[in-house]
């Protein structure tokens, strides 16, 4: 099984990482350049408000999570489609431990129930040989299963259902950053810049301002930890040696087997860390977010996660730019009806402008039909005056889609991801 | 007989697989800064034998001692640990790593478990020098050609300080140029000290570069001699037990009609020109042979004949209909045969029975299907035939793919093509990794369909084969057809001088 | 012959071993909430075979096997269409207004029903299809964001378009429904319950399929694709056109999910329509080892534990103990097939070298 990436032997190593740090600078000036200009002329401020951009990292954050926890599966080799009922795991145990014990409790008890999750995962695929997609499919059937029996055991007659659980009353530390955001520095209330420059709603200078702001208000502690995370996943894989042993795995294990390195052990501790990201996401979900642990509260984060990690080319910094993404989808959707109206109008004119790209680059068919669907898309925007409920609760999926659709050629996954490994049968 | 101990010393080395003994009682001696040859054909044991050497496979019985000393290994960390180091024959490498990361594998250079390459680089660097030619050590390895991969296979071993190396058919991927290199590099090597094994199968090389050679056969080591002692017919015997076939062909059977005829395909990959100009014809009856190192076009002009992939330019005609842009399917029903150079990737459904494989690339036609459903009764019958006329080796058409041996499938793939009677058939290596025995039959039927008619393109690494059987012999280099050589009058050097584009044809 | 019984044997393993570890699980687990596995499961088998309890198996299998044939299908070629799920929710919604907005004689306007259903559902596969034949998407997650989707699109759609008007105080958004003609009428009523007539429309399903994978020239393209996507292509299996057909198929027969219980007992689709047989679909057809026999066999035991285990909660045991029943069985079924199929491959490979060297020597005697 793959991912289906096109000629994936033959993609130009080095030249493409090039090309794709300019394109991902040049895609991010565009959407902050052009995200401000729509702001200014629907009038829709939380289009880009602090408090939108506050909300798209903290709906950012399981995504993340998840797509870390795939991309630590995925470069041993292993596809974790499972991540979604590690997950579920996670809220459960999260919101349990909360309960029962704390806030800090629920977030180790989060991480241990998607490990274990993983763990399951692990035994089928590595050590059974089960197929990757069937065991994950399974896990994900299985967990929710398992959720809602231990709810009904747990929660029912002791302020909570078979659905919820009663609610967690402590939480979790948060921070400010002072002086920039407003933030308490020893009891001293600083002055709030970026707060005062956004209020101004001045072209791009105030929507930077808030974005910056955004990243600073109300920050959890799981945030934080989530976020240093990333750069910290790049230096344990290609920094640390055991980094390198397990990206081995997922690169060529009977390369890696034959010079001694413990292959079926790299994949067991890619997939074990992957559970234990995703029952963090949960944790997250359930002590951050609601409070309160409630059946289907995944929502498909970890579908979407895993979006992310492809979308990312399975590298930390591009499951984050793509986690971000997500995350602003999501966080739209929950704050403004106008802002995802505006939206439209920001989808309608980039698509346009990506389709007349692609003509320029005589690539026909690309270029007609994004031309065509940013036509359409602009003019839902200028017939309508709001976005139905129910679309603006598909925005994340559509964006998903959107974005799998138009990035997934380009990609580059690690060379055996996908396909067991059996000590002593090569497939050569 | 020198009185020296031998470094390396397997004795009574027993080790069988389901259904099959791979090893047998196995004695082997290998003394200190010799070059050693173990030679057998295909599947006499002796890949068996260095895995367990190599640490890679435990065996039934029997010990292994290295400078004396007994010693078991459980996996190639000890052997490493031993001095032993290895350089398979499919290269052990990871493409995305770079030559750095590949080397290091598994003996990192850490502080408190950061990576910490800046010695490692040196080495590289050093060891790669003093051994050959230079290594970059932050090259990405995909981008390497692949004789300077199997440099990087021997840094690797020799970054690991080993004191005795095994080269598992180190010359199936290269040209005589090169293999003139590697074995300057042995050579240097054996100077410093250096232990060798080198296992293959081409018996000229061996005679040429080994001190000493040990002859396997069906899991038995049946002798050891000296080079100045025999000679490769005597050796070839040896090996084999009984009279070597030939692989030559007698009159000519090329008539004046043309079954396919390629002009001018070509073929991009990712902008850069894979294949080239390619222009040929090939006549009933007529074997046109294509030379050339693996990874110069080949795969992709098969891909272009069958339909697999789109050439960019030119014409293909089957029977004088052009094809270029047909569908495989349409190809196949058109006449168009195919045995794929990886028979258990590309020709076999390994878990399904024999009947359904016989199927595989005719199931739209008679007697596999009738409109649109599968004709279980014909293909069963013709299955059985099958197995008769091409003396497949299995208890019936109900067996799994998987259960038959390496040259029963390959027979069963030979087979299944010619009874379909096709009028172009593409062979792309037909008798690599099967036994003798198998290899004979195959050219046999090859022989024998060519003069019924039939029209065969024959790729192949072995030039023996490609002298013995061919018509017509091309060469091809980096994408083009870049010699038209006469089978009966060129050596082996020749061409491998066209393959590696020392020597350039007047024309082709 | 012994050898190939012996095959047959390890082949049993599979079944067994999940019944032994789905019970053994269970009443561990039983036990560890305190309660008495013996008793449970003597009630569970007292009220599970009363008549009514087996034709109310049936009807709730009946779905439960069509879903799980329509993702077996996409099994069998290495395609995962997760998204049955969404592809019958809306083949549902779009198939009920469309039928309560035409008026034929019976057998069409059933049949006219049915034809609505497949090609939606064809049509929602279709997307995930295309996009991984032109995207290189991949089919897992674009079904499960296209399940997201339909639910909002359903929802958008009742809500908007194709609702009836509200009577009185009613609550709950319906289409309108569907006149008689458009309707089964029950096969028989046995115990007190209607035994709903879809069942011979689903049995009729599972041997199309069976035909379709094992005895036709596109069954042998789809099996082999999935075999060996590689030797498939080299035989002139077109993969774009096998992924896009096979989605088709999939998401048609996925359509079909919703039908029993919209000819039998809804008439209309509405807010209460059961969801969540997709996913069911997906455990029964991995239960079911993807074979139309083996996904009937599961869809019925699943069924029948979840219609069994009504009867715990009147006893104060927790119903979702079959949840950890049905995941065992899951899980085991899965994992045994692999060790299984493992241990069986030695064994053929062992059965055909001993005959082979029986015919070697049976021919050098002749030869000598």
């Amino acid at each position: 099984m793959s991912w289906g990436g096109g000629d994936t032997a033959l993609a130009q190593a080095t030249q493409g990482r090039r090309l794709e740090a300019r394109r991902m600078l040049f895609l991010l000036g565009w959407v902050i350049i052009l995200l401000s200009a729509v702001r200014w002329a629907t009038g829709a401020p939380d289009l880009t408000s602090s408090g939108t951009y506050g909300a798209s990292l903290r709906l950012a954050v399981p995504i993340l999570l998840a797509g870390l926890g795939g991309l630590y599966a995925e470069r041993t080799g292993v596809v974790n489609i499972g991540l979604e009922g590690m997950m579920i795991l996670g809220t459960w145990f999260g919101a349990w431990g909360g309960v029962q014990f704390g806030p800090w409790w629920g977030v180790v008890l989060g991480i241990t129930g998607g490990m274990l999750g993983g763990l399951v995962h692990a035994v089928a695929t590595i050590t059974f040989g089960v197929n990757q997609i069937v065991s994950g499919v399974a896990i994900n059937i299985l967990a929710a299963g398992v959720a809602r029996f231990l709810s009904v055991i747990a929660f029912t007659g002791h302020g909570g259902g078979a659905t919820q659980s009663p609610q967690v009353t402590s939480s979790l530390p948060r921070l400010t950053v002072p002086v920039l955001a407003g933030g308490k520095f020893f009891g001293w209330q600083s002055p709030d810049v970026l707060g005062w420059l956004e209020q101004k709603h001045w072209y791009l200078l105030s929507d930077t301002s808030a974005m910056f702001r955004g990243f600073m208000v109300d920050l959890s502690i799981l945030t934080v930890i989530t976020l240093l995370l990333v750069p910290g996943t790049y230096l344990f894989l290609w920094r640390t040696r055991l980094g390198l042993r397990m990206r081995s795995a997922g690169e060529n294990p009977w390369a890696a087997e034959s010079l001694g390195v413990r292959v079926y052990t790299m994949k067991y501790l890619g997939v074990l860390i992957s559970g234990a990201l995703a029952g963090l996401a949960g944790a997250f979900l359930v002590l951050e977010a609601a409070g309160i642990y409630r059946e289907g509260q995944t929502g498909g984060r970890g579908f979407i996660g895993l979006a992310a990690m492809i979308f990312g080319n399975w590298r930390p910094s591009g499951v984050a730019a793509a986690a971000g993404l997500f995350g602003y989808a999501d966080a739209l959707n929950l704050r403004s009806a106008d802002a995802v109206h505006a939206l439209l109008l920001f989808v309608g004119i980039s698509l346009t402008a990506l389709g007349i790209w692609y003509l320029y680059r005589r690539r026909f068919t690309g270029g007609v039909v994004s031309v065509l669907i940013g036509g359409l898309v602009f003019l839902w925007f200028a017939v309508t005056d709001a976005v139905p409920d129910q679309f603006i609760f598909i925005t994340p999926y559509v964006a998903t889609l959107v974005v799998l659709a138009v990035a997934s050629q380009r990609l580059r996954m690690p060379t055996y991801d996908g396909i067991p490994f059996r000590k002593g049968e090569q497939i050569s | 007989m020198a009185e020296r101990a031998p470094t390396v010393e397997l004795k009574g080395i027993t080790k069988t697989f389901p259904g099959v003994v791979a090893n047998d009682d196995v004695n082997l001696a290998v003394f200190p800064a010799e070059i050693h040859a173990v030679v057998g054909e295909n599947g006499a044991g002796k890949s068996t034998l260095m895995k367990i050497l190599y640490g890679m496979l435990r065996p039934d019985g029997g010990t292994i001692r290295v400078d004396g000393r007994v010693v078991r290994f459980r996996s190639p960390k000890d052997a490493i640990a031993a001095g032993i180091g290895m350089v398979h024959q499919h290269f052990m490498l990871a493409a995305n790593f770079t030559v750095l990361e590949n080397v290091v594998l598994g003996s990192e250079p850490a502080r408190a478990g950061a990576l910490d390459f800046v010695g490692a680089r040196a080495r590289i660097r050093e060891l790669s020098e003093t051994h050959g030619a230079p290594l970059d050590p932050d090259r990405v390895t995909e981008d390497l050609a692949v004789g300077e991969r199997q440099r990087v296979e021997i840094v690797k071993v020799l970054y690991r300080g080993a004191r005795i190396l095994i080269l598992d058919e180190p010359t199936s991927v290269l040209v005589p140029q090169e293999v003139e290199e590697l074995f300057r590099n042995l050579r240097e090597l054996k100077g410093h000290g250096v232990t060798i094994i080198f296992i293959s199968h081409k018996l000229d090389e061996v005679l040429e570069i080994a001190d000493s050679i040990t002859v396997v056969r069906d899991g038995h080591a049946v002798a050891t001699v000296k080079p100045e002692d025999v000679t490769a017919r005597q050796l070839a015997e040896l090996m084999v037990g009984s009279e070597l076939p030939t692989p030559e062909t007698r009159e000519s059977t090329v008539t004046e009609e043309v079954v396919l005829s390629v002009r001018g395909l070509g073929v991009r990959v990712e902008g850069r020109r894979v294949l080239e100009e390619a222009n040929f014809d090939i006549h009933r009856g007529e074997i046109v042979g294509i030379a050339g190192v693996e990874g110069n076009g080949q795969r992709q002009l098969v891909e272009a004949l069958m339909g697999l992939r789109k050439p960019d330019e030119g014409i293909i005609e089957l029977a004088g209909v052009d094809v270029t842009l047909w569908p495989t399917r349409a190809r196949r029903e058109g006449g168009l045969g195919y045995i794929p150079e990886d028979r258990q990737g590309r020709g076999l459904l390994l878990p399904s029975p024999l009947w359904e494989n016989t199927m595989l690339g005719h199931q739209t036609i008679d007697p596999f299907s009738r409109g649109p459903w599968v004709n279980r009764g014909g293909a069963h019958r013709r299955t059985e035939e099958l197995i008769r006329e091409y003396n497949v080796m299995t208890p019936g058409p109900d067996t799994s793919a998987l259960a038959l041996s390496g040259g029963n499938q390959q027979k069963l793939i030979v087979g299944r093509e010619m009874i379909a009677e096709p009028k172009v058939l593409i062979a792309a290596q037909p008798t690599r990794g099967i036994d003798v025995g198998a290899q004979a039959a195959v050219w046999e039927q090859i022989r024998r369909a060519r003069a019924a008619g039939l029209a065969l393109l024959l790729i192949s690494a072995d030039l023996e084969e490609l002298i013995g059987l061919s018509d017509t012999l091309y060469v091809i280099f980096r994408g083009r057809l870049v010699a038209k050589v006469d089978p009966a009058t060129v050596t082996p050097e020749e061409l491998g001088s066209y393959m590696t584009g020392a020597r350039e044809a007047a024309s082709a | 012959m012994s050898k190939r019984f012996r095959i047959r044997l390890l082949w049993l393993l599979v079944p067994v071993s999940a019944v032994v570890l789905a019970f053994g699980v269970s009443s561990l687990v039983l036990i560890a909430i305190g309660e008495n596995p013996i008793s449970a499961f003597r009630s569970m088998f007292r009220y599970g075979s009363q008549q009514n309890s087996l034709v109310s198996t049936v009807n709730r299998a009946v779905p439960l096997y069509v879903a799980g044939l329509a993702v077996a299908i996409g099994f069998k070629m290495n395609l995962f269409n997760i998204g049955v799920e969404g592809q019958y929710r809306l083949a549902a919604l779009l198939s009920a207004a469309a039928g309560a907005a035409v008026v034929l004689p019976a057998p069409l306007h059933v049949a006219f029903i049915m034809l609505v259903a497949m090609a939606v559902g064809a049509g929602w596969a279709g997307i995930a299809g295309v996009l991984k034949v032109k995207r290189g998407v991949h089919e897992v997650v674009s079904t499960i964001m296209l399940n997201s989707i339909a639910t909002g699109v359903t929802a958008y759609l009742l809500a908007n378009y194709l609702r009836k008007p509200r009577v009185g105080s009613e609550l709950l958004l319906a289409t309108h429904p569907i006149p008689a003609s458009g309707q089964l009428p029950p096969l028989a009523v046995i115990g007190g319950e209607e035994l709903r007539s879809f069942v011979l429309i689903a049995v009729a399903l599972g041997v199309l399929v069976y035909v379709l994978i094992w005895r036709t020239r596109f069954g042998y393209d789809l099996r082999a694709s999935g075999i060996n996507p590689d030797a498939a292509r080299a035989s002139g299996a077109d993969p774009n056109r096998m992924i896009l057909t096979t989605m088709l198929i999939s998401g048609a027969i996925a359509g079909l999910i919703g039908m029993g219980d919209l000819f039998g007992f809804f008439h209309a689709y509405t807010l209460d329509f059961p969801v969540g047989l997709g996913f069911d679909g997906i455990a029964v057809a991995l239960v079911g080892l993807n074979h139309p026999v083996g996904i009937a066999i599961a869809a019925m035991v699943f069924s029948w534990v979840d219609r069994a285990a009504q009867i715990l909660d009147l006893e104060g045991v927790p119903k979702e103990v079959i949840i950890i029943t049905k995941g065992v069985i899951i899980l085991s079924v899965v994992i045994a097939y692999e060790v299984v199929r493992r241990l069986v491959q030695a064994q053929e490979v062992k059965n055909a070298a001993e005959e082979t060297r029986r015919l070697e020597e049976r021919e050098e005697a002749v030869a000598a």
